[in-house]
C-alpha cells in the first residue's frame, strides 16, 4: 500500500510544486489531444494532488483492485484528464503513455473510462458517479471495511436528478464512509451555472438533506488539504461533502472567467507559451 | 378568513367525493384507494373552492388554469370530482378500470380534464414548469398546479424541475405536495426521508408553506393567497395528510395504498362516510 | 394446477438462498409482494427500498455489485427498464464488460400485465430495450416452473441480466418437475408440419392456445417458447427451425422495433432460401382505450379468432 510512501507524499509546498507539475503536464496532453475538457481539468489540480499525495487516499498502484484500498470515483470524468499524469506519476502505468492521449490504439481517451487502470468506474454521462459510489459504501459497510469512497462530481452535475436521489439515499443510510467532493467551477458548457439553473447555495441543499458539510478554496492546496483531511476523520453519522470552490481553466487567464471554456482548446503556440511562463 | 359555509359545502363534497371513490374501486375490484383519499380535501378545495379557473364545457379553454395529479395512481378522486363537474357523465364512473372505459387506473389525456399522462411517478411537476413557462411568456395569467406524492419525490426527476422552476421564478407554479408519509412499501421516513422537507424546498429556492392537508381553512387559506407574494418565486406546499383519510381503519395502515375493501370493509367505509355526513349536516 | 404469481416464487428461492449466501443483496424500488415481507423480515441489512427512485436502484445495485455482491434489484418493469435505462447503459452494459458485475434486475409487468393500469405501467418495449445492450441476459419466463432455476443460472451467470416477469397469476406450461435447460434457452413445446409459432413469456400461452385450436382443425402447427431472448443456442435454435418453413412470432411488445420477431427474422434471413416470418405484436401505437388483457389484445388485432384465422390464411 502506498499511502505513507516518501515519495508519494508530500509536504504543503511540495504539495504546491505537484499541483504546477500537473497543470504543465496537463497542458502537454491538451498539445497533442485539443479535445480534452481543457479548463474542467484543470480545475479539479489540487482536489486530485491533495488526495493523492496528501495521505488522504490509501491507494495501490501495484495493484489497482487491492481490497484495502480507499475507493475514488470521478463522476465529472471528462475533465479529469490531468489525473492522467498522476495515475502515470504513482505508477498505475508507464509515462509513455502521457505522449498517447486520444491517440488510435491508446489507452487514455479524451474522456477517461474503467480500463484505465486507476479508475474505479466508468463515467462520462453525467450523474452517474454518486449513485454508484453509495451501493460501494453500502458494500463496504457490509463486508465491514474501514476504507471510504471518495467522490469527485462537477457543480452542473447537480442539476441531475439522479445525484438528489443518491444524496438521499446516502443520507437515510448514515453513509459515514462517504465523502463527496463538488468541484465547484460554476460554469458548464455553454454559460456559468447560475444563469442555466441556480443551484446556489449548495451548503444549505446539503444541510437540508441531511449532509455534513464543508468548504474550502478548491486552490489553496494547504487550506483544501486540511479541509478534506477533516472531512475524512471527521466522526459523524451522516455522509460529507466538501465543496471546493475553484476556478473553471484555472491557471490558464485566456481561460479563467471565459463562460465558455468549457469547449474552448487552446492553440499550439498558447499552450506553448504557457508552458514556457510556467517553467520560467 | 374563509367562511363556515363554504367550509361546510366543501366538507360535504369531499365526502361525497369520498364515497364515490370507495364505491368505484369495490366495483372495479381494483385501485389505489389511501393515496385518493389523502388528496380528496386537495383536489375539492382546488375544483370547488374557487381556486382553479375552469370551464368542464370547454376543456381545453386556453386560458384554464391547469391542474396536473402527478401521482397518476390517485386518479380515482379526480374523476369523481371530473365527473360531478360536468366533464363527462356520472355513468362513466362505474366502468372505472372496465373493458372499453376511457377511465382506466391512472389519467391520461383520453379523459376531459385530464392534462397529462400520469401514472410513472416524477413527470408532473417537469411537465408543469413546462407549461408555468409557457403561460408566463405567454404573459396570459393561467396558473399551474400540481400535485405530487411525498413518496414520489424519492425520484430525482422531480428535483431537475425543482431547480428549474427556481431559476425561472415561475411564480404562476404551485407545487402542493400530499404529504402523508407513506409510499408503498414504507413509511417514507423509513426508506426514502423527506424530514426536514419545508427546509430542502426552500433550499432549493421554493417560497415553502406548510399546512394540515385535511383543513380546508388551512388550504384555501394558502391557495388564495395571491401569487408572488415572495417576489419571483414557485410556491410548495406541504400538505400534511394522512393516507386513507375519512375511514378509520384505513387511515395510516400501509397496506390500504392499493387494498380493495371486502364487503365488510365496504359497509364499514359506507357507514362511516354517511355518519358525517351525517353528524355535520345537523 | 392452480396458477401461480412468478414473483413470489422467485423471491422466495431467493430469500432461501440469502440464508446461506451472505453476499447476496435484494433491493427494491417501493414495490412489494407478499413473499417480500418474510425476506424483509429475514435480511434487514441486506434488503433495501431505496424509495421511488429507479435510477438510483441500478446505480447502487452496480456499486454493490462491484464490491463483489450479487444484487436483485425489484420493480415494476416499464420504470426499470426505461426510467433507469442509461444507469443500465453505463454501469451494468458497459461496466458489466470489463468487470463482474452480478446484478439481477427484476422487472414484473412485462408486456399488458397491468392491463387496466394504463398505457404509463404497459411494457411493451423492454425487450427491444434490453436486446439492444451487450453484456445484459433477458429472461423471460412462460411460467413458474423457471423459478426455481432463475437464481442458480444467475449465481453461475454472474453477468448483469434483467428478468421480466408476468404480473398476473398464469397456470404452468410445463411440468412442475421440468428442468429448464439455460443453455439452449429455448424449449420446443409441440412440433408441427409447416408453421412453428414461436413465442416468449404470457404469449407462449397463447400460442399454445392457438396450437391446439388449430389441432382441431387438422392444422398441426408447432410451438417454441424462448426464454433467453437475447441468447439462446443459435445452432440449436436454427436446427429447430429448419424444419419448419413459415414462421410466427408472438410477443406482447412492439414488432419491427427489435424485439422477438428480429431474432427469428435474422435467422430466417441468413438462410440462402430465406422463409417467411409473421411477427405478432403491438403495432406503431399505444393502447388507451382501457380494458382487461383479453379486450387490450383484441384491439391491437391479437385476439384468438383473428391469430387462428390469420394462421389458416398462411397455411
Amino acid at each position: 500500500m502506498e499511502e505513507n510512501s516518501s515519495n508519494n507524499t508530500l509536504l504543503t509546498p511540495t504539495l504546491q510544486e505537484k499541483c504546477n507539475w500537473v497543470r504543465t503536464e496537463t497542458l502537454k496532453i491538451h498539445k497533442i489531444a485539443p479535445g480534452i475538457r481543457v479548463a474542467s481539468a484543470l480545475s479539479c489540480v489540487e482536489i486530485l494532488v491533495a488526495l493523492y499525495y496528501g495521505k488522504i487516499l490509501r491507494f495501490n498502484p501495484h495493484n489497482p483492485s487491492d481490497e484495502d484500498r480507499d475507493r475514488f470515483i470521478i463522476s465529472k470524468a471528462h475533465g479529469s484528464v490531468s489525473f492522467y499524469p498522476i495515475l502515470a506519476d504513482l505508477g498505475y502505468f508507464p509515462f509513455d503513455q502521457l505522449g498517447k492521449v486520444g491517440k488510435v490504439g491508446s489507452i487514455l481517451g479524451d474522456i477517461p473510462d474503467n480500463s484505465i487502470p486507476g479508475y474505479e468506474t466508468i463515467n462520462g454521462s453525467l450523474g452517474h458517479g454518486l449513485g454508484v459510489a453509495c451501493g460501494i459504501a453500502l458494500g463496504l459497510k457490509a463486508k465491514q471495511s474501514s476504507r471510504s469512497v471518495f467522490v469527485l462530481l462537477g457543480d452542473g452535475e447537480l442539476f441531475e436528478g439522479s445525484v438528489w436521489e443518491s444524496i438521499m439515499f446516502a443520507s437515510q443510510h448514515n453513509l459515514d464512509n462517504l465523502v463527496l467532493i463538488i468541484d465547484n467551477n460554476r460554469i458548464c458548457m455553454l454559460d456559468y451555472c447560475t444563469k442555466i439553473i441556480n443551484i446556489e447555495p449548495i451548503e444549505e441543499k446539503f444541510a437540508a438533506f441531511g449532509w455534513k458539510h464543508f468548504t474550502a478554496d478548491g486552490h489553496d492546496i494547504e487550506e483544501l488539504h486540511s479541509v478534506l483531511s477533516a472531512a475524512k476523520e471527521q466522526a459523524c453519522s451522516s455522509p460529507k461533502v466538501v465543496i471546493a470552490n475553484t476556478v473553471k481553466g484555472k491557471g490558464v487567464p485566456k481561460l479563467e472567467g471565459d463562460s465558455l471554456c468549457h469547449i474552448r482548446a487552446l492553440k499550439p503556440e498558447e499552450i506553448d507559451a504557457l508552458l514556457r511562463e510556467m517553467q520560467s | 378568513m374563509v367562511d363556515a359555509d363554504k367550509i361546510e359545502m366543501l366538507e360535504d363534497k369531499a365526502r361525497a367525493i369520498r364515497l364515490t371513490v370507495l364505491n368505484m374501486i369495490a366495483e372495479a375490484g381494483k385501485g389505489h384507494i389511501g393515496g385518493a383519499y389523502s388528496c380528496t380535501d386537495i383536489i375539492v378545495a382546488l375544483y370547488y373552492g374557487g381556486i382553479l379557473r375552469f370551464a368542464p364545457d370547454n376543456p381545453s379553454w386556453g386560458l384554464r388554469d391547469r391542474f396536473i395529479l402527478s401521482k397518476g395512481h390517485s386518479g380515482s378522486a379526480l374523476f369523481a370530482v371530473l365527473a360531478d363537474l360536468g366533464y363527462f357523465d356520472t355513468s362513466e364512473l362505474a366502468l372505472y378500470c372496465k373493458n372499453g372505459s376511457i377511465l382506466g387506473g391512472h389519467p391520461d389525456r383520453n379523459v376531459p380534464g385530464i392534462e397529462a399522462d400520469t401514472g410513472s411517478l416524477g413527470h408532473g411537476l417537469g411537465i408543469g414548469a413546462g407549461m408555468a413557462l409557457a403561460a408566463k411568456l405567454n404573459n396570459t395569467g393561467q396558473r399551474v398546479f400540481v400535485l405530487v406524492g411525498d413518496g414520489e419525490c424519492a425520484e430525482g426527476a422531480v428535483w431537475e424541475a425543482m431547480v428549474f422552476a427556481a431559476r425561472h421564478k415561475l411564480a404562476n407554479l404551485t407545487l402542493i405536495i400530499d404529504r402523508n408519509r407513506q409510499c408503498v412499501l414504507d413509511f417514507t421516513e423509513d426508506c426514502a426521508p423527506l424530514d426536514p422537507f419545508s427546509d430542502k424546498l426552500a433550499a432549493f429556492g421554493w417560497d415553502t408553506r406548510e399546512i394540515n392537508g385535511h383543513s380546508f381553512e388551512e388550504i384555501l387559506a394558502v391557495l388564495e393567497e395571491p401569487v408572488a407574494i415572495v417576489e419571483d418565486r414557485p410556491r410548495a406546499i406541504v400538505a400534511n395528510t394522512v393516507k386513507g383519510k375519512g375511514v378509520s381503519f384505513m387511515e395510516g395502515i400501509l397496506k390500504w395504498h392499493h387494498a380493495v375493501p371486502n364487503q365488510d370493509e365496504l359497509f364499514a367505509a359506507r357507514t362511516e362516510l354517511a355518519q358525517q355526513t351525517n353528524y355535520q349536516a345537523s | 394446477m392452480k396458477p401461480e404469481v412468478m414473483r413470489d416464487l422467485l423471491i422466495e428461492d431467493i430469500c432461501l438462498r440469502m440464508k446461506d449466501n451472505k453476499k447476496i443483496f435484494f433491493l427494491s424500488a417501493d414495490f412489494g409482494s407478499p413473499a417480500l415481507d418474510q425476506l424483509r423480515a429475514d435480511f434487514p441489512d441486506r434488503f433495501f427500498n431505496v424509495g421511488i427512485a429507479e435510477q438510483n436502484l441500478v446505480s447502487i445495485a452496480a456499486g454493490l455489485g462491484l464490491e463483489g455482491f450479487t444484487v436483485y434489484a425489484y420493480a415494476i418493469a416499464p420504470f426499470i427498464s426505461m426510467r433507469a435505462f442509461e444507469q443500465i447503459r453505463i454501469s451494468l452494459a458497459l461496466m458489466g464488460q470489463t468487470r463482474e458485475v452480478n446484478v439481477n434486475m427484476i422487472g414484473v409487468g412485462a408486456g399488458l400485465s397491468y392491463d387496466v393500469t394504463g398505457p404509463t405501467h404497459h411494457c411493451l418495449e423492454d425487450i427491444a430495450l434490453m436486446n439492444l445492450l451487450p453484456n445484459i441476459s433477458v429472461i423471460s419466463p412462460s411460467d413458474a416452473t423457471f423459478m426455481k432455476d432463475i437464481v442458480s443460472y444467475t449465481l453461475v451467470n454472474k453477468k448483469p441480466s434483467y428478468i421480466r416477469l408476468d404480473g398476473k397469476a398464469l397456470p404452468r406450461i410445463y411440468d412442475q418437475t421440468a428442468k429448464p435447460d439455460f443453455n439452449d434457452g429455448f424449449c420446443q413445446i409441440c412440433k408441427g408440419e409447416k408453421i412453428c409459432i414461436v413465442a416468449t413469456g404470457y404469449m407462449t400461452h397463447v400460442a399454445l392456445k392457438t396450437a391446439e385450436v388449430l389441432k382441431n382443425d387438422g392444422i398441426s402447427v408447432g410451438v417454441i417458447d424462448i426464454y433467453l431472448v437475447k441468447s439462446p443456442d443459435m445452432d440449436k435454435l436454427k436446427a429447430s427451425l429448419n424444419e419448419y418453413s413459415i414462421f410466427v412470432t408472438m410477443e406482447e411488445g412492439f414488432i419491427r422495433k427489435g424485439g422477438l420477431d428480429a431474432l427469428i427474422t435474422s435467422i430466417s434471413s441468413a438462410t440462402p432460401s430465406p422463409k417467411p416470418v409473421y411477427p405478432l405484436g403491438f403495432d406503431d401505437q399505444y393502447v388507451f382505450e382501457v380494458g382487461d388483457r383479453k379486450h387490450l389484445h383484441a384491439l391491437a388485432g391479437l385476439g384468438e379468432d383473428r391469430i387462428i384465422e390469420f394462421i389458416k390464411s398462411i397455411n
